[in-house]
Parts: structure tokens; sequence; C-alpha cells
């Protein structure tokens, strides 16, 4: 199985190790490291440059470059108002750029998300983590971590920085001491003197200032900017149908090319027959790689046409016999014995569950444009990571990164499909287009090339024991599982004293990768169903329960409380309604969920309601951090109520949107967001919501039905009523 | 082989020849042909509705239907929705309740909603239900519907 790559603290140090120290460099080089938000191109003093990410020009404008891209999550926005704040600019004259897929804008602070107590090394760890990152050509929009990797350490402190430069250009203009001048709404004012100078006017003169390399940054109470709701920079674009995806490029002499993939991954192209297709109008060209095929045509039409009659056939790579039902049944050999439970148990209960694998689905099927003239490639694509995207197509066509130009446009969707290392269509489209150099190619994926080669959410299966004393006290849960897991996922905050989650390992062919939450979606499900299932063993409320066992996790207690309060917890429902709740934490930020729910005699499921409640310690940008919440809720609903993706003969049987279902608007239910504003170090945003809705929607059919559906997708759950 | 064979559209109000393959989806004619990349490719199988367009005046998932089928009509993509640069309700709607997420579903889902309220300008839930059954894999549903609301004036929460 492919490893799944998470960005946790223990997957970040780990690629410290990979590096052999190239994070202890930045650590140790603390005292002569630059700082990272000084880093400066030659051009500064023209472009209005004050720090990497900041430019103040003439017209008054501030422009934020951020080095995060766009998939709807918006950060963007998000971490301009991060830089803004700190600045005191007004808000109506910054303008938000997405930063160039350049080695200057390098994308270190993923390691922030997850170490922030790096105190005196501050400094050095920020600059060798960009180094790092520079080194390994990273640039990458994942983990949840825009707003509290890059937001907290880079744009905060860089905004800061541009503060007090303007600051000190002000006070040289008018011959005062900085501390006697205040800034509101891009205006630096001298009160004595009744002077005033815009951003705008003192642009030129700040890029002359040095880069302060620790400005001071604003108490949060005395926020004006964050915790508001913005609108995103980039929703006017989005609904007159000018923004530019990736599958959108077009340039003058564009070729168009549609591709065949191995059905089995990791199988070779044995043979076609070409003949036909290179006869009909409009075709340049049939290339033939190793695992695929392609024709190249003057229209993605007749490219599409022309495929057809290649029949090509691919090896099986020896995985012609591997079927879902082989997988789980290795799943299931792998876990062996239930896991034993202490002898003083009063009552002890053992529960299987399931989850299959998924596909991500972005809207926008996988596209890339290249063109490969001489030793000059250039790409167009909508990635994750631009700087690892730019590494794919070079190592695709063996050349030196540095000979790929690479641009970023909008992403139709992410979810972790097009996170660096899972890039395999930008070197597949590199590829075609050397074959037919120098023209320029786009490579468009139906959605069943999309649908059937993605890097999937892995399927898993966990195997649960737990036991309660005579009392209904639950004194052990241990577990085994396959399928992945790590510490965040598989924790759960309960005052249990005997705990224990073994992996097993079960090797299976199929290619997975990082879903939205990663190992938490599967997770969520199994831990917060069966901590229900002992709730309901010890005859107790499932809130309460969870509540009483919270006493070491005020974070999560307070989440929890909020959630059973919002949701009006206890209070009567009609017959087959029923309420579930569940709580994750996931990349550094705890949601709980309560679903309401209803199950129609017949056994057809309505989630009617999800109330969400999330500490992620602070929120910047209102609006989105609850748009994130409720795409979270509903992504992950869709997945638990329809998502399947299932395999025969090596190859996933599901090839479209007929067949692998996604929610529509009819399924989707009310979702209800609020957020604790606990002040702890930000958590992410664009997952957390998704782990724990499987499981409430569990507990809330169980609620309603006393059916306890222990499989995923619920659409295979039997739910009617029995007569 | 099929020869090639003009057919003439009316695009956002204008005249349009197209010399391609007539069996073309309207789709690739429209984004590839005409530069109108606002209408975009989800399925090919009209099943996410990423395509729609008003083909006179109804939504249309514009991926299943050749571009023959088309001849002679009156086509409205996403550009084409706002007049003289003042959003269709419909845009302005999604822009004040901030819709989109990646926005990549949101060119069709806003041309559906157009053509059910031009038709039923108070669409009831059961209506919008049984219209809009576009997918969108952020998962925006909650804010789709709250913009119809204010729209319709209908609904609650």
């Amino acid at each position: 199985m492919g490893a799944v790559r998470k960005w946790t603290r223990r997957g970040f140090i780990a690629i410290g190790a990979l590096t052999g120290g190239g994070l202890l460099f930045g650590v140790t080089g603390a005292v002569l490291s630059p700082s990272r938000h000084g880093l400066r191109s030659d051009d500064a003093e023209q472009t209005g440059e004050l720090t990497t990410w900041i430019l103040v020009t003439p017209d008054n404008f501030v422009t934020v470059l951020v080095p995060q891209c766009e998939m709807g999550q918006g950060a963007q926005t998000a971490l301009a108002m991060m830089a803004a704040e700190e600045m005191d600019a007004d808000w109506s004259r910054v303008r938000v750029r997405e930063a160039p897929a350049t080695d200057a804008y390098a994308n270190g602070y993923i390691a922030r998300a997850f170490i922030h107590n790096v105190a005196v090394f501050e400094k050095g760890f920020d600059y060798g983590t960009y180094r790092l990152a520079r080194w390994l050509g990273s640039q990458a929009t994942g983990g949840s971590m825009s707003v509290r990797g890059t937001g907290q350490h880079g744009m905060r402190v860089a905004g800061a920085a541009a503060r007090e430069m303007l600051l000190g250009a002000a006070a040289a203009t008018f011959g005062t001491r900085p501390d006697e001048l205040t800034i509101a709404a891009s205006t630096v004012r001298h009160a004595a003197s009744g002077r005033s100078a815009t951003f705008g006017e003192l642009a030129k003169a700040a890029t002359q200032q040095p880069v302060p390399s620790s400005p001071v940054t604003k108490d949060p109470r005395t926020y004006t900017l964050r915790r508001t709701s913005r609108q995103r920079h980039d929703i006017r674009s989005k609904v007159d149908g000018s923004a530019v995806y990736g599958i959108d490029f077009t340039m003058p002499g564009l070729w168009y090319a549609a591709v065949e993939i191995a059905p089995v991954y990791g199988g070779k192209l044995v043979s076609i027959e070409t003949s036909a297709a290179e006869k009909m109008p409009g075709v340049m060209k049939v290339v033939r790689l190793d695992e695929a095929v392609a024709v190249v045509a003057d229209s993605y039409w007749r490219a599409r046409t022309a495929l057809q009659t290649l029949q090509p056939q691919f090896d099986d790579a020896g995985h012609g016999n591997v079927t879902s039902a082989t997988i789980f049944d290795a799943f299931d050999k792998a876990l062996g014995a239930p896991p034993d439970m202490p002898s003083n148990a009063a009552t002890v209960i053992k529960a299987d569950y399931r989850v299959p694998f998924l596909p991500h689905g972005t809207m926008e099927p996988m596209a890339s444009t290249a063109r490969v003239d001489g030793d000059r490639v250039e790409v167009w694509a909508g990635t994750q990571d631009p700087l690892n995207a730019r590494k794919t197509a070079a190592a695709a066509l063996g050349v030196d990164p540095q000979q790929v130009t690479y641009t970023n446009l909008a992403l139709g969707g992410g979810f972790g499909r097009k996170l660096p290392n899972y890039l395999d269509f930008v070197g597949l489209s590199a590829r075609i287009a050397k074959a037919v150099s120098p023209a320029p190619v786009k490579m468009v994926w139906t959605r069943e090339n999309d649908i059937q080669h993605d890097y999937y959410r892995p399927a898993g299966m966990a195997r649960f024991s737990g036991a309660l004393d005579a009392g209904g006290t639950p004194i052990a849960v241990r577990s085994s599982y396959a399928g992945g897991g790590d510490s965040e996922s598989v924790f759960m905050p309960y005052a249990i004293a005997d705990q224990d989650y073994s992996p097993r390992d079960a090797e299976h062919p199929i290619r997975t990768g990082p879903w939205r939450s990663v190992l938490n979606s599967q997770h969520g499900f199994f831990k917060e169903s069966f901590i229900d299932e002992l709730a309901h063993a010890a005859k107790r409320d499932p809130f309460a329960f969870r509540r009483d066992l919270m006493g070491e996790h005020p974070r999560f207690k307070a989440v929890l409380e909020r959630v059973a309060a919002m949701a009006n917890w206890g209070t009567p429902l009609p017959a087959r309604e029923g309420r579930g709740i569940a709580i994750c934490e996931c990349f550094g930020s705890i949601v709980a969920e309560v679903a309401h729910v209803a199950v129609s005699p017949e056994g057809v499921l309505k989630v009617k309601d999800v109330f969400a409640v999330a500490d992620c310690g602070d929120v910047v940008n209102t609006d989105t951090a609850t748009a994130q919440i409720e795409g979270g809720v509903m992504f992950g609903l869709s997945a638990a109520l329809l998502g399947e993706i299932t395999i025969a003969a090596g190859k996933v049987v599901e090839s479209n949107f007929h067949d692998f279902r996604a929610m529509t608007l009819a399924d989707a239910p009310r979702v209800h967001v609020d957020f604790v504003m606990s002040g702890a170090h930000p958590g992410g945003l664009g997952e957390p919501a998704v782990p724990p809705v499987a499981a409430a929607v569990a507990n809330a059919i169980y609620a309603a039905t006393g059916v306890r559906v222990r499989d995923l997708p619920f659409s295979r759950a039997k739910l009617a009523a029995t007569s | 082989m099929i020869p090639s064979m003009a057919v003439t559209v009316t695009v956002n109000g204008q005249t349009r020849t197209l010399d391609v393959d007539p069996e073309t989806p309207l789709l690739w004619a429209i984004r590839d042909t005409l530069g109108l990349t606002g209408t975009k490719f989800g399925c090919g199988i009209a099943a996410c509705g990423a395509c729609t367009v008003h083909l006179n005046g109804k939504a249309e998932r514009s991926c299943s239907m050749p571009l023959s089928a088309a001849a002679g009509a009156t086509i409205t993509t996403i550009e084409g929705l706002a007049a003289q640069g003042v959003l269709h309700a419909v845009q302005q709607a999604w822009l004040d309740q901030q819709v989109p997420q990646c926005g990549y579903c949101q060119s069709g889902m806003i041309m559906a909603v157009a053509a059910l309220l031009a038709e039923k300008p108070q669409a009831t839930d059961q209506d919008i239900d049984a219209a809009i059954t576009n997918i969108c894999r952020c998962g925006t549903f909650a804010r789709v519907r709250k913009a119809i609301h204010g729209l319709t004036g209908q609904g609650g929460a």
C-alpha cells in the first residue's frame, strides 16, 4: 500500500531526519540567520516590496503576495487579513495576489503549524525551515495549516515589520520619533503637528528602512479587522465565470490530449491499434507511454474520439485477483482476535468497523498544459504545491527544475488530491508534451480517468474491545486497526486508564493518499462510534458519558457542552428521529458535531440538521471559517452517506458520478456553526469538520432506530422498521 | 468520417457560426471554440451539472448534447448572464452569501437556479430539491439554499 503522507509533527520531524539535518541547521543557525520575512528581491525599491510578501505602492494599495493556493478554503483572503491587521491597513485598499512558483516563496511554515514553541530559536527556525522547504521544492497548501503556519508565523510578523518600516519612513519625513505617530486606515498621523501621510506617499521611503527582524505584533484584544467577516477576493470571479482554473488555460496554437491509463495501478501498456486513429481528422499523434496512451489532436473532442479506437491492452501488474473482498479479508486476518479485556470487567463489548476506499472527486478533473521547447519547459495547472509541480514536471522530463516555469491557476477542488508527491497528472502532461515538442498541449482527464486513477482515502478496518466495571465506569478500550492511523487520529480524550491502539499491516496494491482530514475520517468514525456503544452499554446518555470522562481535557469539554446546548440535546423528538454526538481533534482544532436524523419506516435516512462547534483557537475571517466548517460537514457526510470505491480484478469498479455517488442539495442538512475562542494556538479549519460527522450520524441512527451501523457508507445499511 | 459542417447558434446575444464536427458536445464547442471557459466540464454524462447553460431559456447540461442538436438555438452561458456589467440577481445573491468555495461547480449551479427561478419565482424547497441536482464537492449546499431562499422570499433558516 502506498504510504500516506500526513503533515503531522511526527511526519515533519521525519522529513527533517530524511534531509540529513536540514532542520538542525535551521535551529542552530538561529543567531546568524536572516529573518524569513526580511528576504527581499533585488528590485524591492522599484516594486515597493517591504517584506517578502508585502508590497506598498504609490497608488496607496497594499498588495499581499500569498504563498498559499486558493481552492475555496479562503486562505488567501485570511492571510492577507492577518498582514493587513498588523499594518492597520485600510482593507478596501488591500490587494491579494498568489505568490509565483519561485524559490523565494518556498513555504517552510508547514513546520510551524506543528512545532510552535521554538522560543529563542524562532527566527533561525523559520529561516531554516524556509531553506529546507526551498531545498525540497515545497510550497504546499495542505494540512489545514495556512493560517496557523504561514499566517501566524509569517504574515502576522511580516505585517508588523511593514508597519514599523512605514512608521520609520514617516518619522524621517516629519522629523519626529516613530512613537509619536499613530496609524489607522493606511494613514500615518502625527497628532501634535497635525501632519499625516498615506502608505502610498510613504511607499518609496519605506522600502529604504531596515526590515526589523523581531517586530512587535498586536495584542489580539486590539484587533479590528480579524474576527470580522470579509468577502473573499476571488468570489466575484467565481460567480461571473471569469476565474481561470487549470483546465481553462489556453494559448495560441494549443493542442489537446486525451489519455487512457492502465486500469490496474502499476500495469504497463502492452499493445494498441493506432492505424484508425492516425487517419482521423485533426489527430497529430498517438503517444505511447509506459503506463498510458494519449492522443494529441487539434480539439479535445477529436482527441477523445480517436482515443476510443485504440483498443489498448494493459497488463495487470500481477494484481488481477485483487478485489474489495480480498482486501477486507486480509484486514480481518491481520486484526486477529479481538483485544483482551481486564479480568475485573463486569461488561465487555466488542465491535468491528469498516470504511471503504474513497476518491477525492474534485469537480475539476485533473488537467495540465505543458510545452517542451528545447531545454525550456512551461507548465500550467492548478495544484496544491506549485514548487512541487515544477519539480514533478522536471523529474518526468529528466531536466533541472530551474528549466521549468510553472504557473499555478485556480483549483477546482483539492481535498488532498493535488498535494506534493501526488501530482502524477502533471508529470504525465509533461511527458505527452515532450512527445509532441514544441507544441503546447493541454491534457484533460475524463471523469473516468479521475475516479479510476486517484490516490484513494485508504479503506480501513478496526476491531475494538471495551470494558465497564460493575458500576458502569469504562475501564478499558483497546483496538487493532488496519489501513493506517497515527497518534492524533486514534486519540480519545477520555479518562479511561487502560487504552491501547495497535496498527496492523495488511498490504494491498491500491494507490492511496491524503484525503481531506487524512487518517482522521476513518478513525473518527471508529472511535466515536465505539465510545457511543460503550455509553449505551453503560446505560448512560452518550453526551453525559463523554463529558464526564473529559476532566483532563477542558477544551474538549467546552466544545462538547457548547454543541450539546446548541442542538438542544436531550429534548424529546418524534419516533424514528434521533440525535448523535461525536468529537474529534484534527490538525490542531477540536470539533464536536451533533447530527439530527430521521429514518422513515421504509428505511430512508434523512439527515435534517448538523450542529458543529469548533475550537480552532482564534478565527481570522469569521465567514470563511464558518464556510469551511459547513463544507467539511458536507464533504464528510457525502462520503458517509454514499461514497464508496470498490475493487474487482485489481481495477476500480466505479467510473463516474452515476456509480460513485456524491451528495446533492436534496440530501444536504441544515448546518449550524459556532466557535469557541479558546485563545489556544491556531488550529486548522479546512479539514477538522470532516472526522466527526460519520460517527455523529451513525450514533443518531442508533438513537432513532436501535440499529448500529458499523460499515460505511450508510446507503448499504438496512434501516427499515421491523414489524 | 463525419464531414465538418458549420452550425449556427446565438451565444450571449451574438450569432456564431461554428465550423467543428457536429457531433462535438456543445460544451466543448463553447469552451474550446468560443473560448467561453466559465462553462465547466465535470463528468461528460449529464450527472453533475457543471456544464449547465440556458438553451432557449431552459437549463441544459451541455456536455451531453451534440452541437448539431443546438443548431439555431439561443444559448446563454455564465458569461452572458450579467446584463451590461450588472450581475444577475442569482449571481448577486451568490456574492452576497459568499456561496462559492472552489467555485468550479458554481457556474452550472447559478445557471440551473436562474432557469428554475425564471420559471418558478416562488420555487418551494420541493421544487428546489427536484430541479437543482448539481454536484458540489466543497459542500456549499447550505449557502446555495439560503441564497435561493433570499431570492424567493421563501423558506426558513
